[in-house]
């Protein structure tokens, strides 16, 4: 098993160095990142080439991506423009932990960008996750007892419904709903957007309040496509053989579901949760854009829309290291849950 | 008794004369057993209709003119589905818009299809280095959340195609960028389905025969393997129409898709969350269209499934 796990983390690394490389390519195409820096004004051509120059966009592509990898604190920069190369570098590069600096917000680190948002984003996903499993693992688990009924048959075509919208959809319609028409009949109604309100102040109340809509909207989404999963799989493993040994035995319905049954049926939710969890820390890109949530897929688009190099690659490969090692951990956890599993 | 014991030995006589059903007809008959499978053929039937047919009605240069007079006007007789934020008639909209959302999602496929098949063929016949290297560059894309990936590339080729004219009707370049971004970010689930098909399917006698008889080895791959494998790509290719459909609206949504004026069911809805309380009109006609829509398509693709397993029980009555 070690040897195992020493293999795949070994794999993991070339596979990390193409996708970086993959993005940065892309990224560096994307657009003028100087064009916004002037301000208001367009930015002037002296100062363009002042900045590119000082910030290493003049550099060959593969010379910024060496940079962006291993830093330029070997290397000297020319910042005052005379062809002289003087100035050390300062940056260290992601091998050694620094993302660089953003570009469009001068002066931060890509780092500490970051991780103001990442609460927002979890605090959103990490409950939208839960709530999803428990929901999905209900409603697959009934209609599998209760196949070809009138409830299988309605949560069958309920999920379909929800697996085939786009998320924004059902956020509009919920928020029609829940914030305007509600409020429009005199019922409580729910805030729309942003995530507390500012004459109120930040409180765990209002956050709870403003986190309903969205939640809900994801999880009518995700529910949909993870309770087909769980009823297919129950399906399965209740026309397995161990199954009539176990009620054949006499044991009692509930232990038959509950112990024999669902353990078996549940692990392939690991998989899929496991290469989820990656996304809750991306979250939502388009959720939070209709509900002006202030987390990490916002962050993702107002800085792609800006040419933020840093930061963009930064999320990038902060998401793709991520989905490497939940893979991993969803491996290990899946070998550790059905003992028939043993990889060499 | 011994009358109706033979008038049954009869019957199945009767029954094994009767020429037996060909693997199409069976396919046919199991899909049409799918009732959500048929009404979604029949479903995607009546939206061709309607984004093809309406054409007929209105000229697209109606559906682009702009009067701003009229902006945000509510359902009317006259614009029955409304008039959007520059006064454009949304149901001239929506037609049009239909148009490029289902080309959209018929084109990504495509190019989803040809680039998946080719790698994962490729991978799987070949084997050994060219395997390793395709295999880990499909994984390197895999691991990449698309929506990123896409927002990422469409911002890469955004502005770089010039508009273009077929038909007589003139292309925002951005279509075609959508098509290729879409196509090539979600071949990889493909290819690894060829794969593992070719994988097992090349190491079969028929293989080894066409081998012997000195068959090149492309007409292998095309000609006698591809064939074999046809029936998961279908299902997969069909489901895909659903995912570009759905793919093409998140981006557009996030305003990185098709330009205006040219209309799509996605781009409709950019920008349509700040009038949720005073325009509803300006995202329930076009999101509805793309619900019902991918749902059809869903259908479609889950009765083909079950039709093309060649393990599923045929019942014919």
């Amino acid at each position: 098993m070690t040897r195992y796990i020493i293999r795949r983390i070994l794999q993991a690394i070339p596979l990390l160095f193409i996708i970086s490389l993959l993005l940065f390519v892309l990224m560096m195409n994307t657009g003028d990142p100087l064009a916004t820096m002037g301000g208001r004004k367009p930015t002037r051509p002296e100062d363009r080439e002042r900045l590119s120059r000082q910030l290493g966009l003049d550099k060959p592509l593969y010379i910024q991506y060496i940079y962006w990898l291993v830093g330029n604190d070997w290397a000297k920069i020319d910042m005052d423009g005379d062809g002289i190369a003087e100035t050390p570098g300062s940056r260290k590069g992601v091998l050694r932990g620094d993302f660089g600096n953003s570009l469009v917000s001068r002066g931060k680190a890509v780092d500490d960008i970051i991780w103001e948002r990442l609460p927002n984003t979890l605090i959103l996903m990490i409950p939208a996750e839960i709530i999803v499993i428990l929901i999905s693992l209900l409603v697959g688990i009934y209609s599998a007892l209760r196949q070809y009924s009138l409830v299988d048959h309605t949560v069958t075509a309920l999920s379909f419904v929800g697996y085939s919208m786009p998320i924004f959809f059902i956020a509009l319609v919920s928020m029609y709903i829940f914030g305007v028409n509600f409020k429009r009949w005199g019922l409580p109604y729910l805030p729309t957007v942003g995530m507390f309100d500012p004459k109120v102040g930040k409180t765990t109340e209002q956050i709870i309040l403003h986190m309903v809509l969205p939640i809900f909207s994801m999880t009518v989404i995700t529910a949909a496509g993870y309770s087909r999963f769980v009823r297919s799989q129950m399906l399965e493993v209740l026309s397995e053989d161990y199954i009539r040994t176990a009620r054949a035995k006499g044991l009692p319905r509930r232990m038959v579901i509950m112990g024999h049954a669902l353990k078996n049926a549940s692990l392939p939710l690991v998989t899929i949760v496991g290469l989820d969890v990656p996304l809750l820390l991306a979250g939502a890109v388009v959720t939070e854009s209709i509900f002006a949530w202030p987390g990490m897929g916002r962050l993702f688009i107002d800085h792609l829309s800006r040419s933020d190099t840093p930061v963009v690659m930064g999320i990038l490969m902060m998401i793709s290291v991520a989905v490497v090692f939940s893979q991993l951990i969803t491996d290990i956890i899946y070998a550790w849950l059905d003992p028939r599993i043993r990889y060499t | 008794m011994q009358a109706t014991a033979e008038s049954e030995v009869i019957k199945l006589q009767e029954e094994l004369k009767a020429e037996p059903l060909t693997p199409g007809q069976l396919i046919w008959l199991r899909f049409l057993r799918h009732k959500m499978a048929v009404f979604g053929v029949v479903m995607l039937f009546l939206l061709l209709l309607y984004s093809v047919g309406g054409a007929f009605v209105f000229t697209e240069a109606e559906a682009n003119f702009t009067n701003t007079s009229i902006r945000l006007n509510p359902p009317s007789a006259e614009h029955p589905f409304g008039t959007d934020t520059v006064g454009r008639d949304i149901l001239a909209r929506t037609i049009y818009g239909g148009q490029i959302s289902l080309l959209i999602g018929l084109f990504a496929v495509v190019v989803e299809v040809i680039v998946g098949v080719l790698i994962g063929a490729l991978a799987g016949y070949y084997g050994g280095w060219i395997d390793s290297l395709l295999m880990r560059f499909t994984e390197a894309m895999f691991n990449i959340p698309q929506l990123f990936l896409l927002l990422v590339m469409a911002k890469f080729f955004g502005g770089k195609i010039p508009t273009l004219t077929v038909f007589g009707r003139s292309f925002s370049g951005s279509v075609i960028v959508i098509i290729m971004i879409i196509g090539l970010t979600s071949w990889m689930y493909l290819a690894r389905i060829v794969r593992a098909n070719f994988l097992s399917l090349k190491e079969r006698e028929f293989v080894l025969a066409a081998h012997t008889t000195g068959t090149s080895h492309s007409a292998i791959i095309f000609q006698h393997i591809l064939p074999n494998s046809i029936a998961p790509i279908i299902v997969s290719g069909t489901l895909s129409v659903a995912n570009a459909i759905i793919a093409e609206a998140y981006i557009s949504f996030l305003g990185l898709g098709v330009q205006p004026p040219t209309a799509t069911w996605g781009n409709m809805l950019e920008g349509a969350y700040n009038y949720i309380e005073t325009a509803p009109w300006l995202w329930i006609f076009p999101g509805s269209l793309i619900v019902l829509t991918v749902l059809s398509i869903n259908f479609v693709g889950d009765g083909l499934r079950d039709a093309l397993d060649p393990h599923a029980i045929v019942e014919v009555r």
